[in-house]
């Protein structure tokens, strides 16, 4: 088992590390001159400069090294918290991140429980629903929520229940009215994709033998999808959800810069516009080591809701059939 | 009165809003404490009548006329409240397939308490259950996980299950095709003792009229929907008068000859002739990794010697873990042996590479035990015939297409089957496939993996009569894989009984039957159903 866990760790680290140098390699070469970037953020033409003073300043960010030089540079500073300085803001990267992560944490964690709260109840009601009419819509359902664009349902949202019925502000990121339609907005992708695997998974588990088996004994069929369908047809959806939060974070680009939420999502979408190296790449990594942490917690959790995966031995042999007298 | 009393049944499936119908007029009555058996084939809606008694028709399935009481309470029409009242209090099921009729993720000990509970047991009832259905170590049990309990002790929680409801019907669905016949029949034999001593009534499904005879006091026999004929075993067996009966009959290796297994073939003082197939000394050890006892050995196979003669079959028979399917496995030259010989056609395979074993394996095909999983469901009939021509680049289009018309012929097909797909077939003819598609490179030698232990008894025993014509035209030499005796006596020369990797017992099969000299053999035969009759007779 420990063998097991130690493994999963360095496999998580190693997809953190290559995530990082992956993301570093297609900036470094993107056809531009990041010093060019950041003299014009700051209102200086490059031709002004002398020759001196712009080698002076390619040495104060490091970029007169060579590429292993800065790579390790970056790397060595991430693994000490610090991601360098911010191009076109010129303040430290972590003080970007640690002012934003916060906001972008609360509505990434809120729409991840809510598609599993919405997600796991469709499955479950259109699945256990017996009026076929019914049935087929709600097994419908997620398709067609999975097939809107995200900017459509919050513009949707904000027209509709900002600007016409007033209940939720349009913009901002004050209390929690604020968080219900960005929220709202990012559920509506991930749930129906939750909700598409669960209800395959759901019609796979209920014609298994073993539902016969404990429809016979005599349990109502909601005992039967409660205790004896779900948790077997919520194992194959298990892993798709480090790909679910993984989207939660990847739609708060779309979904701050919509509602103008100060946030890490808003804040890679002016730094990729500004070509602002270090901190797309904190950003990346960020995202990465989230995603890659939520992978790892479902990997672990695994053996533990199904019992046929064991890690402490080799391979599981039945035991042998006993004659018994009778 | 009747604990179940149906009259005039009829069961349908709605299948794109036509009703097509399934089970058709029956009348069936089942007293307490009465056994009675259904035989039918598949399709003849004995699983149909089951279900309708339990209560579990599929959501397209509907009774559209006729009545089913059971216990006094009509169940056709009935709300599901009503019918929940009658599951596992009244009625108890023990499922077709032990391997997969226990929720994998729940405790045994939990799956059966919940049976306890509904009825308003005390919860260390469990183990008193597990206990009457023949479980060792019950506490232990108890607590363990499906995955870890053998297909036998699986079968018994599924009585314990069922016994857990304290029902007056206990239904058993095809319980004898998914085990070993020697833990079948211990399992039945046990089922059937309890029965008896609680008073329950049992009401057995099969397709195996052997079966049926050995343990029911009733039998009735159906066919397309319809009770064919009904009486007790003497009777049926006895005095048969329908025509499909006495097919049955027939089909059973021991009812056929009165209780007798007389063996198709006797080579008893016969010439051997020269061999295809010589495994010598072959032993193949297994590496298990154990976190606690480190790695270890685990011999699946210890010297086992095994000759196939030129156009003869050679069978070998044991139990699930005997080693027989690794023998087979090595003789094709998927497995490496640890140590020992193997010739094929006069070549040693063992220590050939990948590469050098490929022209070889020309002349030695295989045949698969599941007839459902063996076809790739996305190919044609006609492209899995033709897939080793393809490989092996033998002719052009037009000439494979030849060969495929010719093979199908030869296994009885129709060649306009080339055009379908596996899913528009039975097992049977899905098996007829497989045949041919392992004739399909004219090899000497074909390896029969437990062709026929998925088939209804009539269809097996086409299948054997198939084999045996195949074998007499073309010369073909068999490796027979079975945990069956009563195959086996249809189709085989000679014989090898295994036991834990090791050959315990040799010969010719008509010698063997007639002369079994280890306890094991003679288990293996007394397994071979239809045992009653010859007692009777």
């Amino acid at each position: 088992m420990t063998r097991y866990i130690v493994g999963r760790i360095v496999q998580a680290v190693a997809v953190l590390w290559a995530a990082f140098t992956l993301t570093f390699a297609i900036l470094y070469l993107l056809p531009s001159d990041p010093m060019e970037l950041q003299l014009a953020a700051a209102g200086v033409q490059e031709d002004s400069l002398t020759p001196d003073q712009l080698a002076a300043m390619k040495q104060r960010f490091g970029l007169d090294q060579s590429i292993w030089a800065q790579y390790w540079h970056h790397l060595t500073g991430v693994l000490h918290g610090d991601f360098g300085t911010s191009l076109s803001q010129q303040v430290p990267v972590s003080d970007l991140l640690t002012a934003r992560i916060g906001g972008t944490l609360t509505l990434s964690v809120s729409a991840a429980l809510l598609s599993l709260v919405a997600g796991a109840t469709l499955a479950y009601l259109a699945t256990f629903a017996r009026w076929n009419p019914l049935r087929v819509f709600l097994t419908r359902l997620p398709a067609l929520g999975a097939s809107f664009p995200q900017f459509f349902v919050a513009l949707f949202l904000i027209q509709f229940f900002s600007f016409q019925l007033g209940w939720f502000p349009a913009t901002g990121n004050e209390g929690a009215q604020s968080l219900v339609m960005p929220v709202v907005t990012i559920s509506v992708l991930t749930s129906s994709v939750l909700a598409q695997v669960l209800i395959k998974s759901f019609d796979e588990t209920l014609s298994q033998p073993y539902i016969a088996t404990a429809r016979a004994k005599g349990l109502s069929r909601s005992a039967v999808h409660l205790k004896h369908a779900f948790r077997n047809a919520a194992l194959p959806a298990m892993t798709i959800l480090g790909v679910l939060v993984g989207l939660t974070v990847t739609s708060s680009i779309v979904v701050e810069t919509v509602f103008t939420r100060e946030g890490v999502g808003k804040l890679a979408q002016e730094s990729v516009l500004s070509q602002d190296v270090p901190v797309v790449l904190a950003v990346v990594t960020v995202a990465a080591a989230m995603f890659v942490l939520v992978n790892l917690v479902v990997d672990l959790l695994y053996p533990l809701l199904d019992p046929r995966i064991s890690h402490t031995r080799g391979r599981v042999r039945p035991a042998p059939e006993v004659v018994t007298a009778t | 009165m009747s604990l179940v009393d149906i009259k005039g049944l009829d069961v349908g499936y709605v299948r794109h809003r036509k009703v097509q119908p399934a089970v058709i007029g029956l009348d069936l009555a089942v007293a307490p404490a009465e056994v009675v058996a259904i035989v039918g084939e598949s399709g003849s809606g004995k699983t149909t009548t089951a279900n309708a008694i339990i209560g579990l028709l599929p959501a397209n399935g509907r009774i559209t006329a006729g009545s089913a009481v059971v216990d006094g309470v009509e169940t056709a029409g009935a709300s599901e409240r009503t019918l929940r009242r009658l599951r596992g209090s009244v009625v108890g099921l023990i499922p077709q397939d032990p391997m997969v009729g226990l929720n994998p993720t729940k405790r045994v000990g939990a799956q059966i308490a919940e049976a306890v509970r509904l009825r308003g047991g005390a919860p260390e009832e469990v183990f008193e259950h597990l206990a009457e259905a023949g479980v060792p170590d019950p506490e232990l049990r108890a607590r363990q996980y499906p995955h870890e309990l053998s297909g036998g002790l699986r079968q018994r929680v599924l009585i314990a299950i069922a016994l857990a409801g304290k029902p007056k019907l206990i239904i058993a669905d095809e319980p004898t095709s998914a085990l070993d016949v020697t833990v079948q029949k211990r399992i039945l034999d046990h089922l059937g003792g309890l029965v008896r001593e609680q008073g329950i009534s049992l009401l057995i499904i099969t397709h195996d009229l052997a079966v049926a005879a050995d343990r029911a006091d009733r039998i009735i026999v159906m066919q397309n929907g319809r009770k064919v004929e009904q009486g007790d075993p003497a009777a049926i067996l006895g005095t048969p008068r329908e025509r499909y009966t006495r097919q049955l009959i027939a089909a059973a290796p021991r009812l056929a000859h009165a209780g007798r297994v007389v063996p198709r073939f006797d080579v008893r003082g016969q010439e051997k002739p020269e061999p295809i197939l010589e495994l010598t000394d072959v032993s193949k050890t297994f590496a298990v990794s154990d976190l606690r006892r480190g790695a270890r050995g685990f011999n699946a196979l210890d010297k086992v010697s095994v000759t196939v003669p030129r156009g003869q079959t050679h069978a070998l028979v044991g139990e699930s873990g005997c080693g027989k399917t690794t023998t087979l496995r090595i003789a094709l030259g998927l497995e490496t042996a640890t140590s020992g010989s193997v010739k094929l056609d006069g070549d040693e395979i063992v220590g050939r590479s990948w590469n050098r074993l490929r022209p070889l394996r020309r002349k030695a095909q295989l045949v698969h035990q599941d007839p459902f999983a063996t076809l790739d469901p996305k190919f044609t009939i006609g492209q899995s015939i033709t897939e080793p021509l393809v490989s092996f680049r033998i002719g052009n289009r037009k000439s494979r297409l030849e060969r495929a018309r010719e093979l199908l012929d030869q296994v009885a097909l129709p060649a306009s089957y080339l055009d379908r797909l596996p899913s528009e077939l039975s097992g049977g003819q899905r098996q007829r496939v497989a045949i041919a598609r392992a004739l399909a490179l004219r090899p000497d030698l074909i390896m029969l993996d437990e062709p026929v232990s998925a088939l209804d008894v009539l269809v097996q025993e086409q299948i054997l009569q198939l084999l045996a014509d195949l074998q007499a035209a073309l010369g073909l030499s068999y490796l027979f894989v079975s945990h069956d005796l009563g195959v086996v006596a249809e189709l085989a020369h000679t014989v090898s009984v295994m036991s834990h990797g090791k050959v315990v017992e040799q010969g010719p099969v008509a010698e063997v039957f007639t002369n079994p000299q280890s306890p094991y053999t003679q288990e293996l035969i007394d397994a071979i159903p239809g045992r009653r009759v010859a007692d009777a007779v």
